[in-house]
Parts: C-alpha cells; structure tokens; sequence
C-alpha cells in the first residue's frame, strides 16, 4: 500500500460522545500503516491534548487509581504520535488556538497550535479528509 | 425520607469507552450511595444496556492500551443487586430492536409504555436524561 497523506478534523471534547472513540481506532489504524497524518483539533477536541489532565480512582466501581486505569485522552494523543513516528509515518497535529484560549487547555501534552489556515493547508496536500463532527 | 425519583434514560453509549461507564447511570450511583432514592426507566436506545453479553472491544492506541472497558449489562446488575434500584425497561422500545426480553439483565422489569404515566405519578420528581 503506498504511502498516503490523511487529514482528520476533530470537534467533540473528551468525555462527551463516542465520536472520538471512532476516531482514535481509525486513527491507530492509519499510524499503524505508516501514512502522514494531519489532525485539526478543533472546538471541543482542542482539550484533547491539554496536559493537566489526571486519571481519577472511582469509588462508585470499587476502584482505586491503578485498578480503574482512566482513560486520558492525552496519553491517546501522545501514543498515537510515537506509534506514527515507529511505523514510518508522522502525525502533525493541531490544536486550534483560539478554542484552546476561550478554554484555558493551552498546555498541551503533545501537539502544537495553530489555526484554520492549517486545516486548509492539510487540505490542501492531502489524499483525503475525514471530518468527524460534534452532532 | 429522600424524595422517590423515577429516572427516564433515554441517552445512550454517550462517552461510555472514555467515561468507562455510563455518566447518567454513574451519578444515580453515587446519589444513592449519598441517600437519594432513584427508580430508573431505560427507553429508547438505552434498552440496550439490558442486554446481557454485550461489550465492546477495549480502545488500543499504539501502545496506550485501555483496560477497564465498559460492560452496561454489569452496572445495571451493580445498580439492581448492590444499590437495591428497581430498573425498568420499556417494553415497546425492546420490541422494536427485536430483544427478547429472555436475554435481559436479571432483575430488569420490562414496562409498557402504558404504563408510564402512573409511574410517573407515584415518584416526586421524574428526571429526563
């Protein structure tokens, strides 16, 4: 399979939908077969990769903090590039500046900033486009 | 005497794989556990979570691996065996999604939409989620 470059938009904030859910296994998919991916994180998703998130215990399952194991999407986002770059491919992901300002998750665990003009440009140099909206 | 709340989940799968469970479920949980006293109807999509069996794969991101993935069939035998709820099921919602009600949670009651309304009308507060 030759190599192919992928871009997905993103919209829906952790721990709202299962959109991102769908989107992390095409995502895993994609990295695992080397191709370059560009990832618009944008409204909501732009917290996807914020750094102060923190795994909780939960006592309503009986769980303390290693047993319950919660997910954070953070972790998801830095896997997903270390996964790109040992497959032969690369992830450039984005998050959208001004959506992580009105949030304050401008600290990101992995990623960078940006703005729509990187959608356009990934648009722009891509094979195809994936946009998974908030619905 | 905490007021009798008959609880109408109708979303459903919403965040289960990051939440690790089902958010609304989850609080009703934990209300109990703080001394409220909560019924729950599951209707529309969320009769599936009667449905015993079911699960989904766990989410694997490179080598971020998850490994609590949700089951709904064993938080509703949690709500009905450790919490002492009444769980309902709308008949007429299972009908429509072909489930039989022999493969149902044990413990779920299936309900005719019918007969909502006097359910309704014997609880103080009917919360739609």
């Amino acid at each position: 399979m030759s190599k192919k470059t992928l871009t997905f938009a993103l919209m829906d904030p952790p721990y709202e939908s299962e959109n991102l859910t769908t989107a992390f296994r095409i995502l895993d998919a994609a990295a695992r077969r080397g191709h370059d991916l560009k990832v618009f994180a944008y409204e909501g998703a732009s917290a996807l990769a914020f750094a102060k998130q923190a795994p909780h215990p939960n006592p309503v399952h009986g769980k303390n903090l290693a047993e319950e194991n919660h997910p954070t999407t953070k972790d998801q986002v830095a896997a997903l590039l270390a996964l790109a770059e040992a497959s032969g491919g690369s992830v450039d992901w984005v998050n959208c500046g001004m959506c992580v300002d009105e949030r304050g998750v401008g600290e990101f665990a992995a990623g960078r900033r940006g703005s729509p003009a990187d959608l356009h440009t990934f648009t722009e140099a891509s094979d195809g486009v994936l946009v998974i909206p908030t619905k | 005497m905490a007021k009798k709340t008959l609880n109408i989940v109708e979303s459903a799968y919403r965040a289960v794989m990051e939440e690790q469970d089902d958010t609304v479920l989850w609080v009703l949980a934990a209300m109990q556990g703080a001394g409220a006293e909560h019924t729950v109807v599951l209707r529309g999509n969320a009769v599936n979570y009667a449905v015993t069996g079911q699960g989904a794969p766990a989410l694997e991101v490179g080598k971020w691996k998850q490994t609590q993935a949700p089951r709904m069939d064993r938080d509703l035998v949690d709500l009905i065996e450790k919490r002492k709820m009444t769980v309902y099921a709308i008949e007429e919602d299972l009908a429509l999604r072909g489930i039989d009600a022999a493969g149902l949670v044990p413990g779920v009651r299936p309900l005719s939409v019918k007969r909502l309304p006097g359910l309704m009308a014997e609880h103080q507060v009917v919360s739609h989620w």
